[in-house]
């Protein structure tokens, strides 16, 4: 501790269990990462991977087994009282009250805060006209639509100005008008009062969009971290995908591009064969007319830079998709 | 200790405003204490002929049970707002937050007191409307209000203690469907105490429910013996407190599970 730390988040080898004997379930499994002040920092990976869990540490709800972390220099097991106070929490699964207006929830969650009346007031009108919620604040909750009742849920964890923000999944669940809308207003919390944000998604777009640094976390471990821009750059070339008319072929489909020079990896996913090019659009027609040969019909091909998808596959060895259908099933069950 | 206070006044009044907002539900918990009051109390008119019962309406003597019946019964259904606030993310909310744990609990405990108070006065009135008489005044019907409100903080606080180690309404609705009708026949609630067999009374001894039933009979006679009243208002009393120490507790057995 000879300088100051300017990091807003800090774990280090943190593993938590689930369960016991048969029904064991190791969710994390040694996750290790640091977050500045002041950025927006996105936690990416399928369901089950073990993004709640790693916020749950993180906002005290949940103790690790073993490792180490601290939120805003406070250390969450020492002094988890002090980690409250400076964070804001929105969870995964609503947490508005839906019998209540927007002013009474907000109210609520001030006096839990311990401002003063005056200060509420003050702070609620200011984060419902910046949410756009001031015309609905008077009406029951249960009565907005599901993105206002989101936006809701991001004010209640903004009312006493914390320092590091945690959004659980943010956008599941919201049509693309109102993600579109959540996104620019969460951009616009680091920017404009120098919040920290921890987001969790299993969206690749969102992690691509709003997160200055993301880790990928698949089966409680995190597989790659970094800027997007350097994940996507570490996978030179690009992306050949191709849409079968029939999934049933992709075996031969891979076969037949596998043959074709200049193709590296390929990845058949369901109708969808994936394969890593040095560069696409000189392979593009070798691998065309290795298809036509093999008499495979096609739907789509498409050649595009290296997505964060094809970044989890290279890492995770499957494909988001997968993975993600796989994690439903696995929290189903 | 003061913010445990304020923040237990807060979660009061977001429950309390529920009711206000939906007077309907407190309709809905009227109907069955109306069942007991105005047909029960009918079929069972001759009963007061068997000795043992004294010179006394059968509905100025079940009236009394009707009210702890019915505060016992609306409290066990008190954790089920819980589980609700653990379906969505409204508990999480809270545990990450400065909240007092103890606040969420008397929150809840707050809001059926209050709801006990104005469906005991209800059933009252009824009572009263339909002849029945009392000697004692007005203490006579403040410690029947209070003996209504501690059981209902008992039970209240057991329900949430279940709510957060079950974490599911079914599980709730299980546990109490099992043990309102054992405790409200184990009592003298709807007989007179002589006439119990003896093994149903011994128990009735243990069973928090006689405890409510005969102190607030006790309280209605002419020169009541007080210390009854006393003793069992003081049973009540610790039982709530150890009731609602121990809910508080239940919320490590739930972060645990989280």
């Amino acid at each position: 501790m000879s300088e100051p730390t300017r990091l807003a988040i800090e774990t280090s080898g943190l593993t938590k269990t689930y369960g016991k004997g048969a029904k064991q379930v190791r969710a994390l499994d040694g996750v290790t990462f640091s977050v500045p002040f002041g950025t927006v920092f996105g936690v990416l990976g399928p369901n089950g991977a073990g993004k709640s869990t790693t916020v749950k540490i993180l906002t005290t709800l949940a103790s690790p087994d073993s490792g180490d972390a601290s939120v805003a220099g406070i250390d969450v097991r020492r002094d988890p009282a002090g980690v409250r106070s400076a964070i804001g929490y929105v969870p995964q699964k609503p947490c508005f009250d839906p019998t209540a207006t927007g002013w009474e929830n907000l109210a609520l969650q001030g006096h839990i805060y311990g401002l003063s009346s005056r200060e509420i007031k003050a702070r609620s009108a200011e984060l419902l006209e910046r949410f756009g919620l001031t015309d609905a604040a008077g009406r029951i909750a249960k009565t907005w639509s599901g993105g206002m009742q989101r936006k809701l849920d991001v004010a209640l964890g903004l009312i006493h100005r914390p320092q590091v923000l945690f959004l659980d999944e943010p956008t599941t669940g919201l049509d693309p008008e109102a993600r579109a809308d959540m996104w620019s207003e969460i951009a616009e919390l680091t920017k404009s009062d120098g919040l920290t944000v921890l987001l969790t998604t299993h969206y690749l777009e969102e992690a691509d969009h709003l997160a200055s640094r993301l880790a990928i976390v698949d089966r409680g471990q995190i597989v790659a971290a970094g800027t997007p821009e350097q994940l996507k750059g570490e996978l030179s070339g690009d992306t050949v995908q191709i849409e079968l008319a029939k999934p049933a072929v992709n075996g031969h489909a891979r076969a037949a591009i596998e043959t074709v020079a200049g193709v590296r990896d390929v990845a058949a996913d369901g109708a969808i064969v994936r394969a890593r090019v040095g560069n696409g659009a000189a392979t593009l027609p070798g691998v065309l007319a290795a298809l036509d040969a093999a008499q495979i019909p096609l739907a789509s091909v498409t050649v595009a830079r290296p997505s964060l998808d094809d970044v989890y596959l290279r890492h995770a060895g499957r494909s988001f998709q997968t993975a993600d259908e796989a994690g439903t099933k696995e929290v189903a069950a | 200790m003061t913010t445990a206070v304020t923040h237990s006044s807060h979660l009061a009044v977001r429950n309390l405003r529920i009711l206000y907002r939906q007077p309907v539900y407190l309709a809905f918990t009227l109907v069955q204490p109306m069942v007991w009051l105005l047909l029960f109390s009918q079929l069972f008119e001759r009963v007061v002929d068997l000795p043992g019962f004294g010179d006394v309406s059968y509905v100025a003597y079940l009236a009394p049970g009707v009210i702890v019946m019915t505060a016992m019964m609306n409290a066990g259904w008190a954790g089920t707002s819980l589980v609700d606030d653990m379906d969505r993310g409204v508990m999480d909310r809270y545990l990450a937050s400065p909240v007092r744990r103890v606040a969420i609990i008397n929150g809840i405990l707050a809001y059926q007191a209050a709801v006990t108070v104005v469906q005991s006065l209800i059933v009252f009135g009824v009572a009263l409307a339909m002849g029945a008489r009392y000697d004692a005044g007005g203490v006579g019907v403040l410690v029947v209000l209070a003996a209504a409100v501690l059981l209902a903080v008992i039970f209240a606080a057991l329900s949430c203690a279940a709510a957060l180690l079950m974490r599911t309404q079914d599980a709730l609705i299980g546990i109490f469907q099992f043990l309102a009708f054992p405790l409200l026949f184990l009592s003298s609630t709807l007989m007179a105490p002589g006439l119990l067999p003896d093994w149903i009374g011994s128990v009735a001894k243990y069973n928090p429910v006689d405890w409510a039933v005969v102190a607030s009979r006790e309280a209605l006679v002419a020169g009541p013996d007080w210390g009854l009243v006393g003793g069992r208002m003081a049973l009540l009393a610790a039982l709530a407190v150890v009731m609602t120490w121990l809910s508080a507790r239940a919320f490590r057995a739930y972060q645990r599970a989280v």
